[in-house]
């Protein structure tokens, strides 16, 4: 590779980052939010897939994508809220329950989206962060979303809220032990689900940047398991929302390389660079596993980790 | 076998039977329509922009034909389910000819109800038909190289950078042959030229074809095209990045006013309307089919905004040729490794068998296939 098409494949990698790692962020964080308090929600890609549909639709009727992601955003509280409500009933599953809602978000988005893949709405800007630059190529891959900048901060204060103020404290200790929250006098239902109900605004917004930025439009296979992966993201990330962000650009990048070093030739194997995000994930949890300790940083009442 | 087919179709006509029944106290049958009615089987939406929607369209036309009703059913998987789909078409629709658009509902799906229902004409869009097999089944399918060769003519004019990109989903026979032809187009007219691809491994990932689509815009390609099943991405991104684009499939023109040069399409239409008129008249249909531009099977999207009026002139002429049978493959050419697919002054018939089986690139594109 010379120095050329290594600056290629390198710039590939950074813009695909900034492009492919915001919906990951959104639902990454929205599901670290539900799991610090103590619920898996394995729902969150079909609030993505739902969000996908909703934002493209309000945006074609309304012309104003920005109002397309706050009703994005509005129907995945619903979504969380409903798994939040259920799985509060007692000897309810929460993995069952955020399954059958996956299935039934992605169902509801294809009813519903039908009459919208034919359409173009109008779509998010981006953000021109590389004018110093001449090179149009870097120009393009500093086109930032306001939304991934929003992801970068809203990435910050969580870490920051999670360990300095109070309303942190009161979800880290309903998801670390449910009896201590209780004799604090935390009501633990409510707090998971409100935890619930805002990841899942943060997956419908994730699912708005997926049809209204990029790619950038409504179709059924739009979002080919972002959601799920995101899930498995938190994981990696150790519940850390800093983390989080670091691991969701990491994915990006991942999945810019196979198609970045077809484009400057190097195209045997592409099927293994493909799989590359999913390969990264694979070696790291194995890298980061040990039969001695539980992860680091679960929360206890996770029902996986119990 | 299906014996007890229960499915959606046959759950909804079952309650609304049962629904009428009750408010006029008579049981009645579902009314089959006079004349001939036909069922077409898609395996994803009708509106995807791409070969299911090729099919609707056409679908939409043969509605169009007197005495002659269409029923449809989309999102049809290529398991027993598309079994029993034409099942229910059959028995509750009274459907004479089924059209099964998707690759994998041919065998055992499409075999097996053929064997069922002897008097009930199947028809796939593949060329997978073979003495066999039923008699009442059969293949049709449009050569949509062809299309694409007439793509790369055009778009060989409209590139300044002389390299062009292709993002394609799976290097199989067909999508490789798709690939030469428009490579083989564009050095018609533009021997400089190199058509770059980018295979994505899937038939549909639009992060993926996305990111494939910018990576060619980085590389240099100025203008577009590509075989996957849902093109709406590729095209959208190409405009938004300022480069030109070929459609594939179904017509994308609206997806990129400013870029759009010009689109491989099918005229499945052709085929529909002739078999209908066939089976009306009582002639027996067909079991084998396949054709380009030479029996109106394929056919070009009107010219886009990027299209120059000289690549519109060869573009034309060379369908003109194409229709007459002018071949597409004439040498030298010349595959990847350096072998010789086509010798100097011989040239493939753009029929010849060898072609199906293409498992290589030729000379000028720049990609592997493993």
């Amino acid at each position: 590779m010379d120095d050329v098409g290594l600056s290629t494949v390198l710039l590939a990698m950074l813009a695909g980052a900034i492009r492919v790692s915001t919906p990951f962020l959104f639902v990454a964080l929205g599901e670290c939010l539900t799991e610090k308090s103590g619920r898996i929600n394995l729902g969150l890609e079909g609030t993505l897939v739902f969000g996908a549909m909703a934002a493209y639709a309000v945006s074609y009727e309304t012309g104003s994508p920005w109002l397309g992601v706050f009703v994005a955003g509005l129907t995945g509280v619903c979504f969380g809220a409903l798994h939040g409500a259920i799985c509060k009933l007692k000897g309810v599953n929460d993995i069952a329950i955020g399954i059958a809602l996956m299935l039934f978000g992605t169902g509801l988005a294809f009813f519903f989206g039908k009459g919208y893949i034919q359409p173009v709405a109008p779509r998010l800007e981006g953000v021109q962060l590389g004018s110093w630059s001449t090179d149009p190529s870097v120009q393009k891959a500093l086109e930032v979303n306001p939304l991934f900048l929003i992801g970068i901060a809203l990435a910050v204060v969580m870490w920051w809220a999670f360990r300095n103020t109070r309303l942190g404290l009161v979800v880290r200790t309903t998801g670390d032990s449910a009896p201590a929250a209780l004799a604090l006098g935390i009501n633990v239902d409510l707090v998971r689900f409100l935890a619930t109900a805002a990841g899942g605004f943060l997956a419908g917004v994730g699912g708005a940047f997926l049809s209204l930025y990029y790619p950038g439009s409504w179709t059924e296979g739009l979002s080919s398991g972002q959601g799920l992966m995101a899930v498995a993201l938190v994981i990696f990330a150790r519940w850390n929302p800093l983390a989080c962000f670091g691991a969701a650009l990491l994915f990006g990048a991942a999945g810019a390389l196979g198609p970045a070093l077809q484009s400057i030739g190097i195209s045997r194997g592409y099927h293994f660079f493909n799989a590359a995000p999913y390969l990264m994930t694979l070696v790291i949890m194995i890298l980061s596993i040990s039969p001695k300790r539980s992860l680091r940083g679960a929360p206890g009442e996770l029902s996986i980790t119990k | 076998m299906f014996k007890r087919p229960f499915d959606r179709r046959t759950f909804l006509k079952g309650t609304g039977a049962g629904a009428l029944a009750l408010g006029s106290g008579l049981l009645t049958r579902p009314a089959h329509a006079a004349g001939l009615t036909i069922g077409i089987l898609y395996v994803g939406p009708r509106d995807d922009f791409g070969w299911n929607q090729a099919h609707a369209v056409a679908a939409a036309a043969l509605k169009q034909v007197p005495d002659v009703t269409v029923v449809e059913e989309e999102n049809v998987p290529e398991t027993v389910a598309v079994a029993q789909s034409m099942e229910s078409m059959i028995s509750l629709d009274g459907a004479k000819l089924i059209f099964a658009t998707s690759f994998g509902y041919y065998n055992p799906f499409m075999v097996d109800m053929a064997k069922k229902y002897p008097d009930v004409e199947f028809r796939h869009a593949a060329p997978l038909w073979t003495e066999a097999d039923p008699k009442n089944a059969g293949s049709y399918f449009g050569q949509l190289d062809q299309a694409h060769y007439i793509d790369g003519v055009a778009a060989g004019l409209c590139t300044k950078s002389n390299k062009l990109g292709f993002v394609a989903a799976k290097p199989i026979g067909t999508v490789l042959r798709n690939i030469n032809s428009f490579a083989l187009g564009v050095r018609a007219v533009n021997p400089a030229a190199t058509v770059q691809v980018i295979f994505t491994g899937e038939w549909s990932m639009p992060v993926r074809e996305a990111e494939a689509a910018n990576a060619l815009v980085d590389a240099g390609c100025d203008v577009l095209t590509c075989h996957v099943d849902g093109p709406k991405v590729v095209i959208e991104t190409a405009e938004g990045r300022g480069v030109k684009s070929c459609g594939h499939n179904a017509s994308q023109a609206p997806l990129a006013p400013k870029g759009f040069i010009t689109g491989a399409e099918y005229k499945w239409e052709t085929i529909y309307k002739d078999y209908a008129a066939k089976l009306a008249a009582g002639e027996a249909l067909p079991n084998f089919i396949g054709g380009g531009f030479d029996k109106d099977f394929v056919q070009n999207t009107p010219y886009g905004a990027g299209a120059t009026p000289e690549a519109i002139a060869a573009a034309d002429a060379a369908r003109a040729g194409v229709t007459a049978g002018k071949p597409i493959f004439v040498g030298p050419i010349k595959k990847q490794d350096g072998s010789v697919l086509v010798a100097e002054g011989a040239s493939l018939d753009n029929y010849a068998p060898e072609l199906n089986a293409t498992d290589y690139l030729i000379e000028g594109v720049v990609g592997s296939i493993t």
